[in-house]
């Protein structure tokens, strides 16, 4: 972001005083991490499952999704990865993205991320729930 | 001072395009290209998931498309992606706790990375064809 963009967005008391960042990176690089760390095992768990059911037809799938264990672990996949896309996301607009579509970005990201995600858990709460 | 000197171009740096590929290099960039890759799989399996919430009329085709030999290809591309991106994520989260940084360590760990992505992508294909597939 230019110098102009970055003094606009600041209040005029934020900007009298010149403390310079928000102090609000190190929650972010914590939340890659931790999503990270909480990605091992659920994407593991996902490989071996998809893997396990090579093949297998739309009744075998819907059956094995609808058992709670793989319902929840599912879930807990999709927010994180979704979290984890969005937080990894960002950085990368932020890092190459300098005009003005830097911020529409950053928030089509962020919406698209909570939106997909949403819409995950909702259609694996259908098979789970559903009759 | 003259106008021309406030608005002539500065050199730029780093220019990427002059610099030898290293496994460091490479490795970095990778991980953030993997990262872009992985999150249009998500968008895939978000899909997939909604596409069986939704009945087999519409998890059928879904499912075809990504068995037949293109959806094949393209997955184990994503398959290669996931790993080499895991393993490259635990060496950035070994990094973290500020272990591994001679240089020594930083070539064993990348070609570490490399050598389990590779054979990881190899054994999950090879599982999931033994599964009948």
């Amino acid at each position: 972001m230019d110098p102009q963009n970055m003094q606009n967005m600041r209040s005029p008391l934020a900007r009298a005083i010149g403390l310079g960042s928000a102090k609000e990176g190190v929650g972010v690089w914590w939340a890659e991490r931790v999503s990270a760390v909480a990605l091992v095992p659920l994407t593991l768990w996902f490989a071996a499952s998809i893997i396990a059911h090579t093949g297998s037809d739309y009744a075998t799938f819907i059956v094995w999704l609808r058992t709670p264990f793989a319902a929840i672990l599912m879930s807990l996949l999709l927010i994180a990865l979704f979290y984890h896309a969005a937080l990894g996301l960002q950085v990368v607009i932020e890092d190459y993205v300098h005009s003005a579509t830097r911020f529409a970005a950053v928030i089509a990201v962020r919406l698209g991320c909570c939106a997909l995600a949403g819409a995950g858990v909702v259609a694996i709460l259908r098979i789970a729930l559903g009759g | 001072m003259p106008s021309s000197m406030t608005t002539r171009p500065r050199p730029l740096s780093p220019n990427v395009q002059i610099y030898r590929p290293q496994l460091t290099s490479v490795l970095s960039i990778l991980n953030r290209i993997t990262g872009i890759l992985l999150s249009a799989c998500a968008v895939v399996l978000v899909v997939w998931l909604v596409a069986a919430a939704w009945g087999p009329q519409s998890y059928v085709p879904v499912q075809a498309a990504i068995a037949s030999w293109i959806g094949r290809i393209f997955l184990f591309g994503a398959t290669f992606a996931y790993f080499l991106h895991l393993c490259g994520g635990i060496r950035h989260l070994v990094w973290d706790t500020v272990h591994g940084f001679d240089l020594r360590w930083i070539y064993i760990s990348g070609w570490a990375v490399v050598a389990a992505s590779a054979v990881l992508t190899v054994a999950a294909w090879v599982a999931s064809a033994s599964m009948g597939g």
